[in-house]
């Protein structure tokens, strides 16, 4: 047990050291994210009305592509020198180190994110109550999408075409979360109440995080079998 | 309980044999399950008294909604059994179940989409049931591609397991927050059928559809599966025997 948590712990910090040292995979994530939004922009022209209806949507799918590009980073360079192999050797159970990772992947991909989108959000003029809805959906969503993607991203770890079929299997999964994200960011615009739409995120979250580590750990050994 | 004869019947090469035997018996079953199931529903139903005739795809539609979701818990389940109990009968079940339910999946969304032209004046509304429907077929599909990217059969069949359940329990996460997404956006109403409701004379060939289209998966899945079979069991002694034998013949 003991020595589980201290490899977690381990695993974690590695994870985000490394993260930091190579800030460049970051940053390319963040202008991806910006760079949809302007196109968004750009395909509904300039007028600010329809594009503050739209905008809620367009940084909820901007989030969503961002992330399933970035899921398929998660495992990839640990596949390709040989750590899953040790990590499946280890004598710590492997759901908690696949955990520590996932983890790592959402504290240094989804967070720098969601501080761009409320940023974004902020520059493109949306009210404060709009923008804490956003702030929270996304804080309440995006452990979702990470530990989801986790499983997919294990289960394609290492296959030609990986990104596509990737994204392919990830998205129909991510649509609850879309459609109970976004509905918070439009409740909130409209002044109507956003708990509702808040604690099913919360929900699928923990549910999420109850199962995802299990099903990514065995994806990895399937993988690797 | 004696499991060993369970074990038996299970085994690849007794599936290969008894599947050979009962997949024709169960083809005749279904074919003549289709023809008083489409005479009772096209010609002997009587039609309805709002939809008129065309309330009648409901014979070809409803049957293949249901079949979809039905597919897609064998093709779970069998995963399952593939996965946890290293049955390899269930892996290659679910690896010949997929195709079928998005072909049913798809066909349900496309024959809905023909009724809807006429009943509500469009081939597509965003309502619960078409999405969560389409969203199923997405399911499918992706299932298809992982299987299609991994070559070794084992790993594929395996990997294939754990997104069915994924999916299967993401399944009825999507179906109701499809649901109440469709209410929060105030869709188009929609007059449903309710099942209860329907008359006696129109819900016999209906339950004698979905008798058939559940036959016809079984035996299209049996002989999918003896090909499976024979593909994943290439390089042993019973498959090559079976080959000489056939060649000989």
């Amino acid at each position: 047990m003991m020595s589980t948590l201290v490899a977690s712990k381990a695993m974690l910090l590695r994870d985000l050291r490394r993260s930091i040292r190579r800030s460049q995979d970051l940053a390319q994530s963040l202008i991806f994210f910006v760079i949809v939004i302007t196109l968004l922009a750009l395909a509904i022209g300039p007028d600010d009305q329809i594009f503050t209806t739209i905008a809620p949507a367009g940084v909820w799918i901007a989030i969503l592509l961002a992330t399933t590009i970035n899921l398929e980073r998660m495992f990839l360079s640990d596949y390709q020198d040989g750590t899953i192999e040790l990590l499946l050797l280890s004598s710590a159970s492997l759901p908690a180190l696949v955990a520590a990772k996932i983890g790592a992947h959402w504290l240094t991909n989804a967070c720098p994110q969601i501080l761009m989108a409320v940023i974004v959000g902020a520059v493109l003029g949306l009210k404060t109550d709009v923008l804490v809805a956003l702030g929270l959906s996304l804080l309440l969503g995006s452990p979702i999408l990470s530990l989801i993607g986790g499983v997919a991203s294990a289960l394609t770890v290492g296959l030609r075409g990986g990104a596509l079929l990737l994204s392919l299997i990830i998205l129909p999964l991510y649509m609850p979360t879309l459609i109970f994200g976004t509905a918070a960011i439009t409740n909130a615009a409209l002044g109507l109440p956003i708990e509702a739409e808040l604690f099913f995120l919360s929900g699928v979250a923990v549910l999420s995080a109850s199962l995802a580590p299990f099903g990514a750990a065995a994806a990895l050994r399937i993988r690797l079998s | 309980m004696d499991f060993s004869r369970l074990h038996k019947y299970a085994s690849p090469m007794h599936f290969y044999s008894w599947s050979l035997a009962v997949a024709p018996w169960l083809g005749i079953a279904c074919a003549v399950l289709f023809v008083v199931g489409l005479a009772g529903g096209l010609f002997y139903a009587p039609p309805d008294y709002q939809q008129g005739e065309s309330f009648r795809i409901i014979y070809v539609h409803v049957p293949s909604a249901w079949m979809s979701l039905f597919i897609y818990m064998v093709m779970a389940g069998a995963g399952a059994l593939g996965l946890i109990w290293h049955v390899k009968l269930g892996d290659m079940i679910a690896r010949a179940s997929a195709p079928v339910g998005a072909w049913f999946t798809f066909l349900a969304l496309a024959t809905g989409s023909l009724w809807g032209k006429p009943m509500w004046g469009t081939y597509w509304v965003w309502d619960a049931r078409l999405t969560s429907e389409l969203i199923l077929l997405f399911l499918y599909l992706g299932y298809i591609a992982l299987q299609g990217a991994i070559e070794d059969r084992r790993t594929a069949a395996r990997a294939g397991a754990i997104l069915a359940l994924v999916g299967t329990v993401n399944i009825p996460i999507v179906h109701y927050s499809v649901e109440w997404w469709n209410t929060l956006h105030q869709g188009p109403t929609v007059t449903k059928f309710d099942a209860p409701s329907i008359d006696t004379s129109m819900l016999i060939p209906l339950l004698v559809m979905s008798l058939a289209y559940t036959l016809y998966f079984c035996t299209i899945v049996l002989v999918r599966t003896r090909c499976e079979i024979l593909e994943f069991e290439r390089n042993t002694t019973w498959v090559k025997q079976r080959a000489a034998g056939v060649n000989a013949v």
